[in-house]
Formats: structure tokens, C-alpha cells, sequence
């Protein structure tokens, strides 16, 4: 009578996707100036404030720094915190793929 | 032999949490908690019970650290009444949701407004629907035999289970109660076997939030949806009829003591009168049975032991015969009915039983019902329905306003 069936409890694992792209709900997008970001202007690991910011995760600590589309739900909080005003918010609609 | 100690429900309730040795006790300390509460933090106290014992805020935390510790594990049990567990509700549904086999308590008391401290069962009937198992003790003796139970039930289909008795009636007399021997418990209840425990060294989330569809996860596998989880909530409460019957079977092999598994029957074999209800004032009816008996009308007794799942295979057994019905329930569906009254005549729908139904309201707020009320009430039922009515009604029994 045991039941074998352990997938009885709503249970998912931490791994990148597993609330499918979450990216698919932005209507706006965070859009970095390089000219005007710290890391890229001063070429050495500094600020990143937007990937500590970044409720997400999706922000890198990078030069340059980079954002995973896939992921971004385009909350702006980066765009907010970013000291530079390097981030700006686009609308979805007037992106031009 | 085992020992037999003359208690209360309370302890013996007691008494059967420490048999099934819990690893986690967490409960809301002030009114409305019963001494059952206070019984269990003695025996952890003195180091009788190697459990942790987590005295808390509120009933909504309570229920939550059972939830957090089932979850990782342990064995948990929490007791409460009437508004505390109308506080656990939203807790209740957690439980039962995420499958964790939380046992719990709930000495029947009435519920605000106006304040009660008295006993009825509208506390646990409200909770019908929050995927707990129910099952309603007659005696101080089944309520330790069906905590015991509980724990096997619930750790088998993993659903957590609300052992009901009632409150005063039960909660504070004493009656000899046997108290079986650890092993006889061991021998009875396996350790418990998560289906899922959260830990660091396997991380998981339980309980993310799903949406309407079913969803692909991170390896791209199609996983049960919002539907799907709770269509095997239903399905578990199918399943779990027949491990309430063996559970009570098996015991009554080692024990000696079968109180039933989903209903209990006293001279129904040949009844034409059945008087039925859940908890302490079916064992009362039992009486009026005999009194009625003594009169010379064949009046029997349907006690049912489980509401949830509902004995409906068992109930159409049992009142095929019966010409009359008299139901006595201490709780009601506002603006209806008795539960228990809308249950039967739905597990009778489409079947031969075609008696009338009197739905007797009884001892709200610790009004008494006495065996001689009882008595006159269902004799009543017989009598109009040999004069050839047929009508089903619901009652207020030994109420000063209405009929």
C-alpha cells in the first residue's frame, strides 16, 4: 500500500529555468550606455551595483557588464540604483530586433 | 498485561503522542488549549519524551512549525480547539497541500460568537474541506487507540489526520483507559518515512507558486500542475478508506480493541429506528437504543468514525434497513443543515434507503443532551413516520426558542 509515487508535494529544484523564461513577462528592457558605466569607463572591477541590485540574479559582474534577457522581467531597479544613469528603460514595442 | 490507569481524554491523549514518540511538539500554550498540551511539555519536561517541544505565538504558528518540521523530517504532532484551530485554518490547508502527515488533536469546543468554552463540533467541522482526515472518538480508551492509528494512516498516504473528541464530555472525565506497551506500538507504527524532506545537502523549494498550466522545469520535463497536485490530494483521500480499516484492524489484532475503522454499528442488524452521529453523543445513543429497545421498538446506532474521507460504502451497508432515521449532530452548516445530515442523504442518493431523515441539532455550546431527550426525539421520528410522513427536517433540540 506504500505509495511510490514521491511527486506528491509541489517541490522544484534551484536551477536557472525551472520557473520556465521568466524573461517573457518584460515590456521594458534595461539597456547599459557603455560610455557611461563605471566598470567599462574606469576598465577595472568597480560599482556593479545594478548586480547587486538585481533581485534576479541576472545581472554579471563583468566588464562589460552583461544582463540575461532570457531571465530580466524589466523591474528597472538597476536602471534606479545605476549611480552613472547608464541603464535606461526601452519599451519592448520600440526595440527594433 | 497492560496497564490500566482510570484518566482523562486529555491524557489519554497524551499518553498515545508519547507512545508514537514524536521528534517535534509545537503548541499554542493559553486558552484554548486543553491540559493535553500541558500533559506533553510535563513528559518532554521530564525526560520521558525525547521530542522538542516549541511553544509558540499563536495556532497559526503552531500548525507552521508542525508543517517546517514534517518537512525536514520529523515526526510532529500539535492539539488545539475551537478558535485555535479556526486561527490554523489557513495552516490546514498548507498541511494538507504539501502531503505532510501532521497529527493533531482537536478537543471539540464551540466556537465565537458569543465566547464558548463549551463543547460542540462546529470548531472541526468548519475544517471539513481543508484535505484533513477526520476521524471522531467515542471514548477515552479509542482516543488513545486512534492517535496511535492516526500516525500509521497518515504517514501511509501522507495526509495529515485530526484526531476529534470531545471537549469536557471526553477532554476532562476520567475512564480506565489500557495503556499498551511500547513495543506493542512499535510492532504497530514504523518509523516515518518522508516522501520529500528539505535539506541542504539536496536543495529544494517546496511549494513554489504554479500557475494554471502544467510546467516544463529547468530539464525541460513536463511536471504536474496546480490540477494535477491536488486531483492526488483526492486521490490519497480515495486510498486512504481502506488504510483507515486495516490500520484499525491490525491494532485491534495486537490491542484487542476494534473500534471500527470508518463506522461503528450497536444492534442494527434488525433496526428499523438508526439514530446516528459522530463523537461522544453517539455513545449516548447507544443508551437510548437500549431504552427504546426496552419499549419494544428495534432501534440501533450508526456511529461515524471517520467524516473524512466519508464512510459512503459503509452507511448504505448499515441503513439499508432502517425505516426511520434520527440524526444528532453538534454542529451545523449555517443556512442549510447538519453536515453530517447532507453527507448521508448524499450517500443514499440513487440507493434503495428511502427513509425519512430527522436532523436532530443538539448540545451546541455544551447544552446538555440527556439519554431521555434523545430517546423522546427519535421516538418521535418513528412515530411521524408511521403515521406516513415523510418529510425530512432538521430539529433544534432542547432549544428554548423555535422548533
Amino acid at each position: 500500500m506504500k505509495d511510490t509515487d514521491t511527486n506528491i508535494s509541489g517541490v522544484c529544484t534551484p536551477a536557472v529555468g525551472e520557473a520556465g523564461k521568466t524573461g517573457e513577462w518584460r515590456d521594458a528592457r534595461p539597456v547599459i550606455d557603455s560610455t557611461k558605466c563605471i566598470p567599462e569607463v574606469k576598465g577595472k572591477p568597480a560599482c556593479f551595483l545594478c548586480w547587486l541590485y538585481c533581485p534576479d540574479g541576472v545581472v554579471s559582474m563583468t566588464i562589460p557588464v552583461e544582463i540575461n534577457m532570457d531571465y530580466c522581467k524589466g523591474c528597472g531597479i538597476c536602471a534606479e540604483e545605476c549611480p552613472a544613469n547608464a541603464i535606461k528603460m526601452v519599451r519592448e514595442a520600440d526595440i527594433d530586433e | 498485561m497492560n496497564e490500566v490507569r482510570i484518566i482523562t481524554g486529555n491524557e489519554a491523549a497524551a499518553l498515545a503522542v508519547k507512545l508514537a514518540r514524536p521528534g517535534v511538539i509545537a503548541a499554542y500554550p493559553i486558552t484554548p488549549q486543553t491540559s493535553l498540551a500541558e500533559k506533553l511539555s510535563e513528559y518532554v519536561e521530564r525526560g520521558d519524551l525525547k521530542a522538542e517541544y516549541v511553544r509558540v505565538e499563536s495556532e497559526h504558528s503552531s500548525l507552521t512549525v508542525c508543517i517546517s518540521a514534517s518537512a525536514v523530517g520529523a515526526r510532529v504532532f500539535t492539539a488545539t480547539s475551537s478558535n485555535g484551530l479556526l486561527y490554523m485554518h489557513e495552516q490546514l490547508h498548507w498541511a494538507a497541500g504539501s502531503r505532510l502527515p501532521v497529527v493533531m488533536c482537536c478537543v471539540n469546543r464551540g466556537v465565537g460568537a458569543p465566547w464558548s468554552i463549551f463543547n460542540d463540533q462546529q470548531d472541526s467541522f468548519s475544517q471539513r474541506d481543508t484535505g484533513w482526515i477526520q476521524i471522531y472518538c467515542r471514548n477515552n480508551q479509542e482516543i488513545l487507540d486512534t492517535i496511535i492509528q492516526a500516525y500509521r494512516i497518515a504517514e501511509e498516504v501522507y495526509l495529515p489526520v485530526m484526531v476529534c473528541y470531545d471537549g469536557f464530555i471526553l477532554s476532562h472525565t476520567m475512564m480506565p483507559v489500557e495503556i499498551p506497551d511500547t513495543e506493542m506500538v512499535e510492532k504497530f507504527l514504523p518509523p516515518y518515512r518522508p516522501h520529500t524532506i528539505l535539506s541542504p545537502d539536496n536543495p529544494k523549494t517546496i511549494n513554489p507558486v504554479f500557475f494554471p498550466t502544467r510546467r516544463k522545469n529547468s530539464e525541460g520535463i513536463l511536471c504536474d500542475g496546480y490540477m494535477e497536485m491536488r486531483y492526488k490530494l483526492q486521490a490519497a483521500f480515495e486510498k486512504s478508506r481502506e488504510v483507515i480499516k486495516t490500520a484499525s484492524k491490525e491494532w485491534a489484532e495486537l490491542s484487542g480493541r476494534n473500534h471500527g475503522g470508518m463506522i461503528w454499528e450497536y444492534m442494527t442488524e434488525d433496526a428499523e429506528l438508526i439514530l446516528t452521529g459522530m463523537g461522544s453523543i453517539a455513545t449516548e445513543a447507544t443508551l437510548a437504543a437500549d431504552v427504546l429497545r426496552a419499549e419494544g421498538i428495534r432501534a440501533g446506532v450508526v456511529g461515524i468514525r471517520a467524516y473524512r474521507p466519508f464512510p459512503k460504502e459503509e452507511v448504505v451497508q448499515a441503513f439499508r434497513k432502517a425505516t426511520a432515521i434520527a440524526i444528532f449532530e453538534k454542529c451545523i452548516s449555517y443556512g442549510y443543515e447538519g453536515g453530517v445530515c447532507s453527507d448521508l442523504k448524499a450517500a443514499f442518493y440513487g440507493t434503495d434507503i428511502k427513509a425519512p431523515i430527522h436532523d436532530y441539532i443538539a448540545g451546541l455550546g455544551g447544552r446538555d443532551v440527556k439519554t431521555g431527550e434523545i430517546v423522546d426525539a427519535a421516538r418521535a421520528t418513528l412515530e411521524t413516520v408511521r403515521a406516513g410522513e415523510t418529510d425530512n427536517k432538521t430539529v433544534w433540540l432542547n432549544c428554548h426558542t423555535g422548533r
